[in-house]
C-alpha cells in the first residue's frame, strides 16, 4: 500500500492551500480531487474576487486556481486528479483527542508524539481501478453540495444548481437554457445571474423569499440597471411542464413565508437555477467517526473542530466549505492552517510552521469580524461552546 | 427554431471568456448520431445538443436530468457504451461514444 504523510481530499481553494502549506513545512503530501483538473469551486467563477487584495480580490476565481496550481507543481506534493475517495478507515489504535475549546498556540500537539506509521487509509477510486493509501494525517477539504428546494416538480430536468448552470457556460461554454428564472438573491444568485447575461441568456427574475435582497449591492445593481427584476417576498411554486421545464409559477409571500392567495403568476422560462445555499459534503468525516455537530450557522453537520481544525479525530482535519460554508478566502486561510498544523503533527514544529500558522489566523480573525463574517463567527463559537459539552 | 434547438446552443461570444474549440467529438445518443466537443463532459454534449433529459427515476419513473453537474447528485446516471449508473456530468465524452437513456436502475453488462 502507498504511504503519506498528510493525505488531502480535495483540490479547491482550501485544499490546495493545504497541500501548498504542508509540503513547504517538509511534510510528503498526497492531494485527490475527482476531476480532472483541479481548483474546486474556483474554475467557473469568471467574477472578480472581493476581498482584501492579499485574498486575491480583483483577481478572477479561475486565475487564483491556476496561480495555486502552478505553486503546488514547484513543491514535491503529488497530485492525484480525477480520483475519488470512496471510503475511509481511520486508525483503531489511536484514541480520539479531547476536544479542547481554544488550544493554546503551539502547546496543542505537546502531548502527541509525531506518529511515525500510518494512521489510517483512505480507499480511492480512478477511472480504472481501486488503490488504498495510507496516512499519518489527514486534510479532508471536500467542498459542499448546492442545496435543493422544496416545491412542486423540483426535480424536472431544467432545474438545475446555480454551480452546475456556472459549470456549463464558463467551463464548457454550453447555453444551459434560454430564459431563466433565479431562485435566491445572495451573492451567488446575483453573480450567476449577471454571467447568465453576459452568455446571452435571458433572466426573467430573480425571486427572493426574504423581504430584502440577500447580497452585495454592487452586484444587485448591475442587474436592475440590466432590467432584470429583483422580487423580494416572492417564492417558486412549481416548475411547469411533463418531462422538462416548460414555465414556473411564482407568488408573493407573507412575512410568515407562507404564499399569499391569488398572487401566483406563471412565467415563460425554460430553466429555474437554484442558489438557495449550500451544504457541508461531510460523508467521510461521518464515516471516520469523528464527532458531528449540527451548526445551523454553518450549513448544517459538521465535524467537530477545534480552531487548529483538527477534528476529535487528532490526525484528521478539515478545512474549507466542508467546516462551515463560508467563503474562498476563508478557505484558502484554513487550509493553511490545517496544512501547517497536519505537517507539525508528522514532522514537528518549526518557527515557520508557527509563523504561519499566526499569520492566518489573524486573517481569518479579520474577515470573520467583518460584516458578512459574522454567521460563521457565530457558527464557529458554537462549537467551542460545544467542545465544553460531553460528547 | 424549436425551443430545444435553440437552448442546445453554444455561447458564441462573451466579454471575458473565450472557449477554445478542441475539436468535434462524433458520439451517438439513443443510436442518433450527435456532435460534441474535445474535452468536454457527456452531460455538457448532451446539452449542447439541446437534450437535458437523462433518465426515468426506478420507483417514480420521473424525467431527471443533471443537477449539480460537479458529481455530487447522483442525477445524471445514463447508460455509457452499456455501461449503466455512469454520471455523465464527470464522464469525458470520447469519439464513438454510445450514449443512452437509462431507466430505473440499468443492467450490467
Ligand atoms: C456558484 C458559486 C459561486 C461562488 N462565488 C464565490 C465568490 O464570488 N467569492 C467567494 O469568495 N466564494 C464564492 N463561492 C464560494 C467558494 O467557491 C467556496 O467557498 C470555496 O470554493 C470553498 O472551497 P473548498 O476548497 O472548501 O471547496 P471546493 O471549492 O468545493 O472544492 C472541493 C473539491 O473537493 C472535491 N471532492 C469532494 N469530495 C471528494 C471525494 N470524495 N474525492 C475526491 N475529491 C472530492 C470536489 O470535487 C472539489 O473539487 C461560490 C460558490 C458557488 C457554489
Ligand atoms: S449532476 Fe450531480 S452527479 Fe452528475
Amino acid at each position: 500500500m502507498k504511504q503519506t504523510d498528510v493525505a488531502i481530499v480535495g483540490g479547491g481553494p482550501a485544499g490546495l492551500c493545504a497541500a501548498i502549506a504542508a509540503s513547504r513545512l517538509g511534510a510528503k503530501v498526497v492531494l485527490i480531487d475527482d476531476n480532472d483538473s483541479l481548483g474546486g469551486q474556483l474554475v467557473k467563477q469568471t467574477h472578480k474576487f472581493f476581498g482584501s487584495k492579499r485574498h486575491y480580490c480583483g483577481t478572477r476565481g479561475m486565475d487564483i486556481a491556476a496561480i495555486f496550481e502552478q505553486e503546488l507543481r514547484t513543491l514535491s506534493a503529488e497530485i492525484l486528479p480525477g480520483t475519488s475517495v470512496v471510503g475511509l478507515y481511520p486508525s483503531v489504535t489511536r484514541k480520539p483527542a479531547k476536544p479542547t475549546p481554544r488550544p493554546a498556540q503551539g502547546d496543542l500537539f505537546a502531548a502527541e508524539p509525531p506518529p511515525s506509521i500510518s494512521q489510517g487509509m483512505l480507499a480511492l477510486a480512478s477511472r480504472e481501478r481501486f488503490t488504498k493509501l495510507g496516512f499519518k494525517c489527514l486534510i479532508v477539504a471536500t467542498g459542499a453540495a448546492e442545496n435543493n428546494l422544496l416545491f412542486e416538480n423540483n426535480d424536472l430536468p431544467g432545474v438545475y444548481g446555480a454551480g452546475a448552470v456556472q459549470t456549463l457556460m464558463n467551463v464548457h461554454g454550453v447555453k444551459p437554457g434560454t430564459r431563466v428564472l433565479m431562485v435566491g438573491s445572495g451573492n451567488i444568485g446575483l453573480i450567476v445571474s449577471y454571467q447568465l447575461i453576459q452568455a446571452s441568456i435571458e433572466v426573467a427574475a430573480v425571486v427572493e423569499a426574504l423581504p430584502r435582497i440577500g447580497g452585495y449591492h454592487v452586484h444587485a445593481a448591475k442587474l436592475a440597471r440590466l432590467g432584470v427584476p429583483i422580487l423580494t417576498s416572492h417564492t417558486v411554486l412549481s416548475a411547469v411542464g411533463k418531462e422538462e421545464v416548460e414555465g414556473a409559477v411564482i407568488c408573493r409571500v407573507g412575512e410568515d413565508f407562507k404564499p399569499l392567495a391569488g398572487t401566483a403568476r406563471k412565467l415563460q422560462v425554460d430553466t429555474i437555477c437554484l442558489a438557495v445555499g449550500l451544504t457541508p459534503l461531510s460523508e467521510l468525516l461521518w464515516q471516520s467517526g469523528c464527532r458531528m455537530v449540527y451548526v445551523p450557522e454553518l450549513g448544517g453537520h459538521v465535524a467537530w473542530h477545534n480552531q487548529a481544525m483538527q477534528t476529535s479525530l487528532c490526525h484528521i482535519y478539515l478545512a474549507g466549505d466542508v467546516s462551515g460554508i463560508e467563503e474562498a478566502s476563508t478557505a484558502m486561510l484554513e487550509g493553511r492552517v490545517a496544512g501547517a498544523h497536519a505537517a507539525a503533527q508528522v514532522i514537528g514544529s518549526s518557527p515557520e510552521t508557527e509563523q504561519v500558522i499566526a499569520e492566518s489566523q489573524a486573517e481569518l480573525c479579520a474577515i470573520r469580524q467583518g460584516p458578512f463574517g459574522d454567521k460563521a463567527a457565530c457558527g464557529k463559537a458554537k462549537l467551542a461552546e460545544c467542545a465544553l459539552l460531553p460528547a | 427554431m424549436t425551443n430545444a434547438e435553440s437552448r442546445g446552443s453554444r455561447i458564441s461570444r462573451h466579454p471575458i471568456l473565450t472557449f477554445e474549440d478542441k475539436g468535434p467529438v462524433k458520439f451517438f445518443f439513443e443510436g442518433r448520431p450527435l456532435q460534441g466537443r474535445r474535452g468536454e463532459t457527456v452531460a455538457a454534449a448532451l446539452a449542447a445538443n439541446g437534450i437535458r433529459l437523462f433518465r426515468h427515476a426506478e420507483k417514480t419513473e420521473r424525467a431527471r436530468g443533471f443537477f449539480c453537474a460537479v458529481g455530487k447528485c447522483a442525477s445524471c446516471l445514463m447508460i455509457v457504451d452499456g455501461q449503466p449508473n455512469t454520471m455523465v456530468c464527470m464522464e469525458p465524452l470520447h469519439e464513438g461514444a454510445n450514449v443512452e437513456r437509462q431507466r430505473g436502475r440499468g443492467k450490467l453488462p
